[in-house]
């Protein structure tokens, strides 16, 4: 009996040990895009669906608060204004908790897209799952989405470009690139870059 | 009075800084990191402007301070922003920061993150600990709260 309580109890830790590891979370270069649905500055909710015409998604995860997002203001406006009109808007998510980081709270995100004028989706992932489902880390943080006949994957994950302070000084442009490469169906020269920001302020478990 | 004032100018800010911090390239920063010693090495990556990061800087003043088997360095990433490292000496001053500090100095974040550590997204803040003995390590990107570190540590004894 007694052994055999013990190999329950084995066999349980074992269970136990397995439902408490994380499991690998996040979508890859190549992954297809699950539909998501967030509310918008302007009170409308956004869906990816919404844009199964174009063809693709410039979806950065942003905020109002990191130094890094306000450096790349001007970057991601620009990045709209010359790639809507060929297909790959941009849609911006906020996925910061406002009660760790008041100044991300929807009143302040409206503040931000009525100030810097905003001429695309700026969304509030208020359960935080689209940041989660898409394993995004931190701000700015993109995931260009391809669209294949309806269905969007991941084309390229990481930062916009390779000079965070100055936008002079950049020499490689990695989404521009990738969506250059997308349009002339080439390979997408960088698949996965590194993005240094701000940690996305999680929820407190 | 004017070149006296140039003086002073320069002499200053020198004394009035408790620690000058010392502005290093990738390679410098590598060398730093993989240094031999008996100790225990913890590499922090912060910036003056992230809020958790400077939270949890207390916890490696303190740990730097009370274990002599432990060296903490902390690298600003302050440049990658603001090309003056004065907001970062200021801060040094004005927190009176003990433990050693370095700024990087380094252009393109893809390049230079994988180099340190490749299980790094970009996030800051992130903790690089090192067996100095075994050279068995540990990285966390986020911030840490009091006893994690101890915990951390003993993971690599």
């Amino acid at each position: 009996m007694k052994m055999m309580m013990k190999t329950l109890f084995a066999a349980l830790a074992c269970v136990l040990f397995v439902a408490a590891s994380p499991l690998k979370s996040g979508y890859e270069v190549g992954d297809t895009v699950a539909d998501f649905k967030l509310k918008n500055v302007n009170g409308k909710m956004v869906s990816l669906s919404d844009y199964a015409s174009s063809k693709g998604v410039i979806v950065i995860f942003d905020c109002n608060t990191c130094p890094y997002s306000k450096a790349y203001n001007d970057r991601i406006l620009e990045l709209n204004k010359n790639f809507a009109s060929k297909g790959f808007p941009v849609v911006a998510i906020q996925p910061n908790d406002p009660a760790i980081s008041p100044g991300d709270s929807f009143d302040e995100m409206v503040k931000l897209a009525e100030k810097k004028k905003y001429d695309f989706p700026y969304l509030f992932d208020e359960t935080q799952s689209v940041a989660k489902t898409f394993g995004a880390t931190n701000t700015p943080h993109v995931f260009l989405l391809k669209n294949n006949g309806g269905k969007f994957s991941v084309a390229y994950i990481g930062a916009i470009d390779d000079a965070p302070r100055d936008a002079s000084g950049v020499s490689k442009k990695y989404v521009e690139e990738a969506i250059d490469a997308i349009l002339g169906s080439k390979e997408v020269p960088s698949t996965k870059t590194k993005a240094i920001g701000c940690t996305i302020k999680w929820k407190n478990a | 009075m004017r070149k006296l004032l140039l003086i002073l100018g320069f002499v200053l800010p020198a004394s009035v800084f408790a620690q000058q911090a010392e502005i290093v390239k990738l390679k410098q920063l590598q060398d730093h990191i993989n240094r031999q010693t008996d100790n225990i090495k913890i590499i922090n990556f912060w910036a003056t402007w992230c809020a958790p990061c400077i939270k949890e800087m207390p916890l490696f003043e303190k740990i730097g301070a009370e274990r002599k088997d432990v060296e903490v360095t902390l690298v600003s990433l302050d440049l990658d922003l603001n090309p003056k490292p004065e907001t970062v000496y200021r801060f040094i001053d004005r927190k009176k920061i003990q433990s050693k500090v370095l700024i990087l100095d380094e252009k393109d974040p893809n390049v230079w993150i994988n180099q340190i550590e490749k299980g790094w997204s970009g996030a800051i803040p992130a903790t690089i600990i090192i067996n100095g003995k075994t050279g068995q390590r540990k990285f966390v990107e986020k911030e840490l709260h009091e006893g994690d570190l101890e915990k951390l540590i003993a993971e690599i004894l």
